[in-house]
């Protein structure tokens, strides 16, 4: 089942042609990663996702994004588009507030109020996170407080509470320490029962360990996409071949 | 060796003149303590700073100087409640919702606006507020409600700078993780960065307190100078700042060092805002 | 290269729709641009209603080189506050800049003094100008007998803008790279001579910046010398002579109320001054950031 399809899809930095006619499905309840060395457009074809491009000045963007078949560039209200594909960055961004108001932000935001019902979805939204536990004792405390790795499970957790039905991943580990990653890689094994999850990561054998899929990108294109198991074992592009085998990047 | 006596005799002259500012704080509390504490003990700090009723030229003389305080707290409230909701929202303004070309002209204006003389400002308030209140709300537009929309006005600037760099010095992730949400624009901005930028936002409100408090010549010209506690908005006060200018210039003997006292009284209570400053100043770098 | 038709700019309408589902937003929206709105505009209203009646007013007499009672010049205002300009920065300049120099150049990061110093400069800023009206009065004024003179009213005043002088010279030499300091050690140059012929040179434009903002602060200013220099209208021939300074004349004018045209002239060109002045240090301020 298709998820997002985009078509033909080009992207300027002013200037900077950043993205080549990228045509990509993404498919349901799957993990797919983005791969490619830094600089190849692969965070930037992720925020084309939510629309976090558009905060960037001189960003032009052609070409369709579909989500569930509607044009999500076209008359889709933004802020109902963001609850639904939710973001986790590269940095943690906890709000400077307490665990507690970090969740219930998003719920509250588009319009639950109710207390009870807004534990509730605190706690599930923890829980799924896997951080429960940890931090059951501190609702009530900053959230700054929290080590490196859990607050990015907080901010997980975070964007879980709005039940988003897509989950974007912008090189989430890329600022943790290997326990930590390795916490963060079983939850959104976990997460994908539930989620369509993109992840971008520069590291290969991240997604070799976690997704289902791959898109290997090289200079704003879009180079070889398909199963990880194939795009790994045996890539069609000499430059897939060349990148994962290590030869640049 | 004679190069090493001028590098040395230099960096000696240096350090003192590195001293000149803690030697003009000592000797301005030494000066004005000295001046005014002999007031204290002579009047009786209760009756100073409790007694209602000041008439230094009465016999015997009173020397009461609540109704000042008590003018200067209404005249800074009002100017704190008229001054920092519209310079909040402007600083929001112009750190989150100004086009960029706007923001050119309108940055170096508003920066531009926070040196005009205070004199001016009196002056305006004078010939267009003062009038402006009496039409409006009756009265003699002297008054408490005058000052405040004046000084409101005055700390317009300072509120405005101070509040724009600490709401710019929250990150940007936080305001995109509130995005990434699902908030809006204007919920992100109101709900997440403003909260963050929650010390730095005081720290200007303190500093727009101390501008207000400290504020002399444009109150004197709107607020009526009347030595009395007030019983409405509409009605003139004067403020400890007012009360040492318009009677210093003929006052001798205890009148003189109550004005003086006068003076210790506002210069202890900035010395406790710049306290409060500095506080928050330190508690946002760490 | 083809024309590209974005699709990610969101159009009025698009933004006026996206409001109907969050009115709060579109509140905080209309609050934040109305009170950015009224802020800009009683702030030009003050400046333009202060030109448009002033201007009319500034008539030749104003300018007259005596002041009487008849022609209430503004003449000897004028050269009073150049004066008083001229000998306040030859007090404070000295002093803030050594103090800056020696906080950036010298001081070492455990040295004691430093937190003193910056409390002090700290405390300095906060001070309202009638508190160093009042102790200019007592010090320079009664203490040192010095009478209410022009020399009262220019200490009292260094005192003040000292600590403008020392922030902006301070953040001046700040920014001068390392890179130039160790050059010029390099080549065996001592601390001193690195200071004058490297470090002060290319910080000069930060520290120009901060002597107008102080010039602009002394020429607005009015409580901290009404006390000190006192109010007499005339020049004063030497530094133990009282004078007035412009914006002093402009309190006395609209506390009479008796001259109201002229109060007005005053004004305007009180605020020309000042608002020239400050351009004139944002225009060297933006130049230093451009390099």
């Amino acid at each position: 089942m298709k998820k997002f399809s985009i078509e033909n899809l080009d992207l300027y930095y002013g200037a900077f042609h950043a993205l080549k006619n990228v045509n990509l499905d993404i498919d349901e309840t799957c993990i797919t990663a983005f791969i490619g060395p830094s600089g190849c457009g692969k965070s930037t074809l992720l925020k084309t996702l939510n629309r976090m491009n558009d905060l960037v000045e001189g960003c032009k963007i052609t070409g369709r994004v579909l989500l569930d078949g509607e044009d999500i560039y076209y008359n889709y209200d933004v802020n109902l588009l963001r609850k639904n594909v939710g973001m986790v960055f590269q940095k943690p961004n906890p709000f400077p507030m307490s665990v507690y108001d970090n969740i219930a932000y998003g719920p509250r935001t588009h319009g639950i109020h109710s207390k009870a019902k807004l534990d509730e979805i605190v706690e599930r939204s923890l829980r799924q996170a896997a951080i429960f536990d940890e931090v059951k004792d501190r609702l009530k405390k900053s959230a700054l407080g929290l080590s490196g790795g859990q607050q990015q499970r907080l901010c997980i957790a975070r964007a879980l509470a709005v039940s988003p039905q897509v989950l974007l991943m912008d090189e989430p580990t890329s600022a943790l320490d290997p326990i930590s990653t390795s916490k963060i890689e079983d939850l959104v094994q976990e997460l994908k029962k539930y989620y369509t999850i993109v992840i971008v990561t520069h590291n290969m054998q991240q997604a070799t360990r976690i997704s289902d899929k791959t898109a290997f990108f090289l200079l704003g294109e879009v180079v070889e996409y398909d199963s990880t198991e194939n795009l790994f074992s045996m890539p069609q592009d000499k430059r897939t071949e060349d990148y994962i085998t290590g030869r640049f990047g | 060796m004679k190069k090493k006596v001028l590098e040395k005799g230099m960096e000696i002259l240096f350090l003192i003149t590195a001293c000149a500012s803690i030697v003009a704080v000592l000797l301005i509390c030494v000066f004005m303590f000295a001046g005014g504490l002999p007031a204290f003990g002579k009047i009786g700090v209760l009756n100073f700073l409790g007694g209602e009723k000041w008439a230094p030229m009465d016999v015997p003389p009173s020397y009461g100087i609540l109704p000042m305080i008590v003018g200067s707290l209404y005249v800074t409230a009002g100017a704190i409640l008229i001054g920092v909701p519209i310079g909040l929202l402007t600083a929001i303004f112009m750190a989150r919702f100004c086009p960029r070309g706007l923001y050119r002209f309108l940055k170096p204006a508003l920066e531009l606006l926070a040196g005009i003389p205070s004199i001016v400002y009196g002056f305006f308030g004078m010939v267009v507020l003062v009038p402006f209140v009496r039409g409006t709300f009756g009265g003699t537009g002297n008054s408490i409600l005058t000052a405040s929309i004046l000084l409101g006005i005055m700390i317009l600037p300072t509120i405005i700078g101070i509040s724009e760099s600490a709401l710019r010095a929250v990150p940007e992730e936080i305001y995109e993780g509130a995005l990434a949400l699902g908030a809006t624009h204007e919920r992100s901005v109101v709900f997440t960065v403003l909260p963050a930028a929650k010390s730095g936002l005081l720290a200007g409100v303190i500093l727009g307190i101390g501008r207000a408090i400290g504020e002399t010549m444009a109150v004197i010209l709107v607020v009526g100078n009347n030595a009395r506690i007030p019983d409405s908005l509409l009605k003139g006060v004067r403020t400890l700042t007012g009360n040492i200018v318009l009677e210093m210039g003929y006052a001798t003997g205890l009148h003189r060092e109550a004005l003086i006292a006068t003076g210790v009284v506002l210069f202890v209570f900035i010395l406790l805002l710049n306290l409060c400053f500095s506080v928050l100043n330190r508690k946002k770098k760490t | 290269m083809k024309k590209i038709i974005p699709i990610n700019r969101m159009t009025l309408c698009q933004r006026l729709r996206n409001y109907l589902h969050s009115p709060l937003s579109f509140l905080i929206f209309l609050l934040v641009t109305l009170a950015a709105l009224f802020s800009v505009f009683i702030l030009l209203f003050l400046v333009v209603y202060i030109l448009i009646m002033g201007i009319p007013h500034l008539t030749p007499e104003l300018f007259a080189f005596k002041y009487d009672s008849d022609n209430v010049s503004m003449f000897p205002a004028i050269i009073t506050t150049v004066q008083t300009v001229i000998l306040s920065l030859l007090i404070a300049a000295p002093l803030g800049i050594g103090c800056a120099i020696y906080l950036t150049e010298y001081a070492k990061k455990s040295n004691r003094l430093v937190p003193i110093i910056r409390l002090t400069a700290e405390t300095l800023s906060g001070i309202p100008s009638i508190v160093y009206g009042l102790f200019g009065m007592l010090f320079f004024v009664t203490a040192l007998h010095w009478g209410f003179s022009l020399l009262a009213g220019v200490c009292t005043l260094s005192i003040m803008v000292l600590p403008v002088v020392m922030r902006s010279t301070e953040e001046a030499l700040l920014s001068v790279p390392d890179a130039y300091r160790e050059a010029s050690f390099g080549l065996g140059a001592g601390r001193l001579h690195t200071i004058l012929k490297v470090v002060l040179p290319s910080a000069v434009p930060g520290i120009l910046a901060g002597m107008i903002l102080a010039i602009g602060r002394i020429i607005g200013e009015t409580a901290a010398l009404i006390y000190t220099a006192g109010t007499v209208a005339q020049i004063p021939k030497d530094v133990f002579q009282s004078g007035r300074t412009l914006a002093i004349h402009m309190y006395a004018l609209s506390n009479e109320g008796l001259h109201v045209g002229e109060a007005y002239a005053t004004a305007v060109v009180l605020l020309l001054t000042v608002l020239l002045i400050n351009t004139f240090a944002s225009v060297i301020a933006k130049k230093i950031a451009k390099v």
